[in-house]
Order: structure tokens, then C-alpha cells, then sequence
């Protein structure tokens, strides 16, 4: 494992509902070492994606709080100027996002778009710029790159469309690349595709990923490290292996219990209720205690922190300790058939 | 598109044909006849020679008759005469048309000169007290109603301050075609064209407000600040180009406009357009002119539509006309 690239200290971000703040990610920290993809897990609403868009600082500035430290290259990210965030992004740090449907601007050639990148951040002539583009659409498996450069994202499948989207991320070498759920939108065949020109590329230029995603396949195939967030906290944290041979907080577990498989049949097991909405967040004690009303009370911390139970392996509160499924709680699985 | 415009222009015959027929049966529907203003003018005329001309110019044949002859002309450029003012309807319309054209064309510059840099403005800065000062000028510009706003500005900048003249398109003394009669022509346009440009902003500003309101939150915007990309140009390539696409549609319908030519606008003015011939034809009961001029404001309907579909879809590269 290489040097650490990205440090994130007690990250807290807070969304303005009316006149109140409330935090969409809460005391976060994690580290993204050179060369390693982090795997960041949790149902929709757990502050995956605000997490990722506060590293790039693209919130809204008016309408967010960003509290504690990214630490990326020795500089502090939260107390840089727009203008000198904006020599980073980009260059030394990509999005990825989620939706290549709508995440080209409709109305620019393909070869503009990529262009603008490195119009950014290199001082390129004209042709220089070209050459490079058509590199790039290569590496990314596009089949007609001279072709494609003039095309309108209208023009392309959603497939090609996410390449497109990586080739903008990936056009000036990042060290770091951020992707928000990158193959969501896409379907399965795709998806498969995607992930493997990430892989490639990875192994390539050796960048250091955060990879967002709720899909636990896609986190087996392609991570080093998991971290698992509810509510916006990080409740468990581990290199891949180890959480999937060991998963301990209820919530992972209630995850993996969640994939569907053969072996139950037409019952699929389902976490009960649904992650609480900003407003309604419990801010004190276990948050995912009401989604696992069996568990007693006591079980719980008050305050929960993340605590090192085995050697790289962080879980937070004490309920995992006993924590088991109730077997004959019927209201837990759902009949697919 | 050579081939979609071909095609537009081949249905666009059918639907004018049906336009002359609704227009013409209106007209046949309406008390009096094309001597009926000439009875105005001339109270002397007895009954008996009324009668005369009528079967002379064949207004007692069928409507049908009347009709083929009638769009026979009109298609062999023959729009027939005006009978209030005694001359051939072409060289009425002629100089209005002109002058109608000058004033809409000004009008519609000046409109979009206020418009677009307001609408960018309170677009991208929503709710500051910039975007407030803009929505107040936009209620209080749609709550005025024109006639009363251009008496004002006519009543201020015309009678009081003398800055402009008070009607007319042009100095009479002034020799035609020199220097001097263009710019007494632009001195009377002004300040007409102002007048409708002021009220004529709201929708321009709105839709390019929320436009750009609801472009800000797209996700490309997103794609490009990522990529380091400063926020002027985020702007200027990204935000702006994308809103402008529905005020560019409305472009085409402009046309209409720019040749229909204001009725409130000419009338205060006194300015001699198409807006002021068409009121004064219908009080007039001078039919054979409103007639023509009710098929041209069709025409120019029609062809607003098309020109829209044609500008869009330069603008808009997902929209393919073929």
C-alpha cells in the first residue's frame, strides 16, 4: 500500500433546510492511499454522493457547511478559493458520475468536451490537444474515435456515453478518481464493461479510487478497502476480505443479507423502514438502532464511535455484539415470487 | 432540411387556401359590403347607381364566384383596390409595410437588448436584490397597459421634454432619401420602439431566469466544474448556451410581430404602419384591405412556426429536421 493520498478529518456536511443546517455526512474520517480503490457502501441517503461532491467541492456554497479537514496533496481542500480549487480539479483529482445520460452538456461535440479539461489545466496547440483526445477515446474502448470526436452526447448509447465521461475524468492523469456510482445507470453487460476499462485503467495509471456504489458486487470486484456509511457515518471500515468474510455491524450484515441468492428461494431478506431523512436523523446514539427494534436498548452505546476490534477492521458501537436475526420474524422478508 | 423546408412550404398552401376561405366567408358574414364605405364618403349617391355598381363589380353573384375571383387575383399578385381610399391596395400596403417593418425590427432589438442581459443577470444571481429590482420591473411592466405606458412616454419625452416627435414616421420637409430623412426617420422610430420594448421584456426575462435557474442544477454543470473549469466559463459555455435555446425558438414567432405591426403602438404614435391601416380598414368597412391584410397576418403565422422549427434546430443539435 502506498503513501497516503487523500485525508479526510471529522468531515461534516450540512445541507440549509429553511434556516437550519442538518449533517448529510457526520464526523467522517477516512483515508484513500495511492493506488488503492476504496469502496464507499449504503442504501440511497446515507451521504455517499455528499460525501464524494464535498471532496470536489461542488455543493453549493450557499446552501452547504463544510467543517473539518480533506487533506489532498498537503494542502487542506475546504480552505482553498474556488480559483485554487479549480487548478486541482480535474488535474490531479476526477469525477466520475453517475448519470452519463445527463452529465454531457447536450449541446457540445464529444472532442469539446474532452478538450475542455485539458484546455484547463495544459497549454496545448490545437492539434497536440487532438491527438490526445483520440488517445484518450481509444483507451476507453471507444471504436471510432475520429468518428465519435465530432459526435453530440445524443448521438452515443449510455455505455459509450459513461466512457466518455471517464475519458473527461481521466484526461489529465489524476491521481485521485471519485466515481459516484458508476455504473447504476447503466445495465448489466454494460456495467460489466465499465468496470473492467476501470480496472484496466487503474492498474494502468495507478490512481487511487473512491468508489461509490450500493452494489456489493461491483465492490467485490473492484475494491481494496470497504468503508459501509449509514446515516452519514461510517459504521464499519475493512479491507475487502476481511468485511466480506467478517462483517460485524448489523447494517453491513443486514446488507449482505440483502443480496438476493439461490439459496433462499423466493424470500428475499429487506432492512426494515428506511434510512431517515435529514430532518429526522437521530443525532445521539446508535442511528441504526430503529431499523433493529428486536435488539435490546442496552445493547447500544450512547455515544458510539468507531473502535478497532480486530487490526484494520473499525465497527462502530457495541451492538454488533449481539447482534443476531430474529428467525421467525416475518415481516423481515419479503416474497418475491 | 433543403427538404423539410420544401415540405413545409408545399402544406402551407392547403392551410392558406382554407385561411382565405374562413377570411372571406367572415368577411361576407359581416353587415355592408365593399361599397358600404364608399356610402360613408359619399352619402349623395342614390340607391339606384349603388345597385348598378354592385352588379358591375359582381358583389350579387354567388359567394363561390366571388371567391374564385377574388384568390384568382390574389395569386396572379392582383390584391385589388381599396375602395375608402380609392387606390390599388399594394400601394397601400407598400410604405406601412416598410414602415411597419422598421418600427418591429427596432422594437424587437431593443427589446432583446433589456431582456437578455436582465434575464442573465437575475438568473444567475437569484434573489439577490438585483433579481428583485428585475421581477418588480417584470410585474410592473406586465401590469401597465400599453396604451396608457406609451401615452406616458409619449406625454413626457414628446410633449414635455420635446426630446422626440410626437407622430409620423418621418419629417415632411425633408428631402426623401438623404441623409437627414433617414435620421429623421430612426428620430421618430425611437421612441415608439422603446415604449414597446419596455413592456414587451417579461417573457423573454422570465423564461431565461428560470432557465437558467434550472440549468445551474444539471448535472453537465457539475461535469464541467470538475473539470477545473472556471466559474465565468461554466457560465458563458455551459449555462447560458443551454437556456437560450427556448428563447431562441421564440424567434421565429417574432416575425409575426416584427411585420403585424403594433395596433396600440401606431395608433398614440400616430405612426403610418400596417397596425394603424388594419384598425382604420375596419372601422371603415374597407373589406378588400382587411381581407389582405388578415391573409398576411396568416402567411406570417405560418411562417414564424416554420422559421422557429429551422432555428431550433441549428441551435439544438438533438433536433434533427430531415
Amino acid at each position: 500500500m502506498g503513501k497516503p493520498l487523500l485525508q479526510i478529518n471529522n468531515l461534516k456536511t450540512s445541507f440549509r433546510i429553511g434556516d437550519e443546517f442538518y449533517a448529510a455526512v457526520d464526523d467522517v474520517s477516512l483515508t484513500v492511499n495511492e493506488n488503492e480503490v476504496v469502496a464507499i457502501v449504503g442504501e440511497s441517503g446515507c451521504g455517499k454522493s455528499a460525501l464524494a461532491l464535498s471532496i470536489m467541492g461542488l455543493h453549493h456554497e450557499l446552501n452547504t457547511k463544510l467543517e473539518g479537514e480533506i487533506l489532498f496533496q498537503n494542502k487542506n481542500l475546504l480552505s482553498l478559493s474556488t480559483n485554487e480549487l479549480n487548478n486541482i480539479r480535474g488535474k490531479d483529482m476526477g469525477m466520475i458520475f453517475q448519470d452519463p445520460l445527463t452529465a454531457l452538456n447536450p449541446l457540445m461535440r464529444i472532442g469539446d468536451q474532452i478538450e475542455e479539461t485539458m484546455k484547463n489545466h495544459y497549454n496545448l496547440s490545437k492539434e497536440e490537444m487532438k491527438k490526445r483526445t483520440l488517445e484518450l477515446l481509444n483507451k476507453v474502448g471507444i471504436p471510432n474515435p475520429e468518428r465519435t470526436y465530432m459526435q453530440y452526447p445524443h448521438e452515443l448509447s449510455g455505455g459509450m456515453r459513461q466512457r466518455v465521461v471517464i475519458a473527461i475524468a481521466i484526461a489529465c492523469e489524476p491521481k485521485l478518481l471519485i466515481a459516484d456510482e458508476p455504473t447504476t445507470a447503466l445495465d448489466v453487460t454494460i456495467q460489466a464493461q465499465i468496470l473492467d476499462l476501470m480496472r484496466e485503467l487503474q492498474n494502468q495509471m495507478k490512481t487511487g479510487i473512491i468508489l461509490i456504489t450500493h452494489d456489493l458486487g461491483v465492490v467485490a470486484e473492484m475494491a481494496d478497502r470497504v468503508a459501509v456509511m449509514y446515516a452519514g457515518e461510517i459504521v464499519e471500515i475493512a479491507d475487502v476480505f476481511t468485511l466480506f468474510n467478517n462483517p460485524l455491524h448489523p447494517y453491513t450484515r443486514s446488507l449482505f443479507n440483502s443480496v438476493p441468492s439461490a439459496a433462499d428461494g423466493d424470500r428475499l431478506h429487506v432492512i426494515q423502514g428506511i434510512v431517515p431523512s435529514l430532518k429526522k436523523l437521530p443525532r445521539t446514539g446508535c442511528r441504526f438502532s430503529e431499523r433493529i427494534p428486536w435488539i435490546k436498548k442496552e445493547a447500544h452505546e450512547e455515544n458510539p464511535k468507531l473502535r478497532e476490534v480486530e487490526k484494520n477492521h473499525w465497527v462502530r458501537c457495541t451492538c454488533y455484539q449481539h447482534f443476531d436475526f430474529p428467525k421467525d420474524a416475518e415481516d423481515l422478508h419479503y416474497d418475491i415470487s | 432540411m433543403l427538404k423539410f423546408i420544401v415540405r413545409r412550404l408545399l402544406i402551407m398552401i392547403p392551410q392558406l387556401l382554407l385561411l382565405s376561405i374562413i377570411i372571406f366567408l367572415l368577411a361576407k358574414a359581416m353587415p355592408g359590403d365593399a361599397l358600404t364605405g364608399q356610402m360613408v364618403a359619399n352619402p349623395n349617391l342614390d340607391p339606384e347607381t349603388m345597385e348598378e355598381l354592385r352588379e358591375k363589380l359582381g358583389l350579387n353573384d354567388p359567394w363561390h364566384e366571388q371567391y374564385i375571383r377574388w384568390i384568382g387575383n390574389l395569386l396572379q399578385g392582383d390584391f385589388g383596390i381599396s375602395y375608402v381610399h380609392n387606390v390599388k391596395i399594394s400601394d397601400l400596403l407598400g410604405n406601412r409595410m416598410a414602415n411597419t417593418f422598421l418600427l418591429g425590427l427596432l422594437t424587437l432589438i431593443f427589446a432583446y437588448l433589456i431582456a437578455i442581459p436582465l434575464g442573465i443577470i437575475a438568473g444567475r444571481y437569484p434573489d439577490s436584490w438585483m433579481d428583485k429590482l428585475i421581477v418588480g420591473y417584470n410585474f410592473v411592466s406586465y401590469a401597465i397597459p400599453l396604451f396608457v405606458f406609451a401615452l406616458l412616454m409619449l406625454f413626457l419625452f414628446g410633449y414635455t421634454l420635446n426630446w422626440f416627435p410626437t407622430g409620423g414616421s418621418v419629417d415632411v420637409q425633408v428631402e426623401r432619401g438623404t441623409w437627414d430623412w433617414y435620421l429623421s426617420k430612426l428620430h421618430h422610430l425611437i421612441l415608439p420602439s422603446i415604449s414597446a420594448a419596455l413592456l414587451s421584456t417579461v417573457g423573454t426575462i422570465q423564461y431565461l431566469r428560470s432557465e437558467i435557474i434550472d440549468t445551474k442544477l444539471k448535472d453537465f454543470v457539475k461535469t464541467a466544474k470538475a473539470k477545473g473549469t472556471p466559474e465565468r466559463k461554466v457560465y458563458t459555455r455551459h449555462i447560458f448556451r443551454n437556456s437560450l435555446l427556448p428563447v431562441a425558438a421564440f424567434l421565429g414567432y417574432d416575425i409575426v410581430f416584427i411585420l403585424g405591426g403594433s395596433i396600440f403602438i401606431e395608433q398614440i404614435f400616430n405612426y403610418p404602419g400596417l397596425g394603424q391601416l388594419f384598425v382604420s380598414s375596419i372601422s371603415q368597412r374597407d373589406f378588400s384591405v382587411v381581407n389582405i391584410l388578415v391573409m398576411l397576418f396568416g402567411f406570417l403565422s405560418i411562417l414564424g412556426t416554420l422559421l422557429s422549427d429551422i432555428i431550433l434546430s441549428i441551435v439544438d443539435p438533438r433536433i434533427r429536421i430531415d
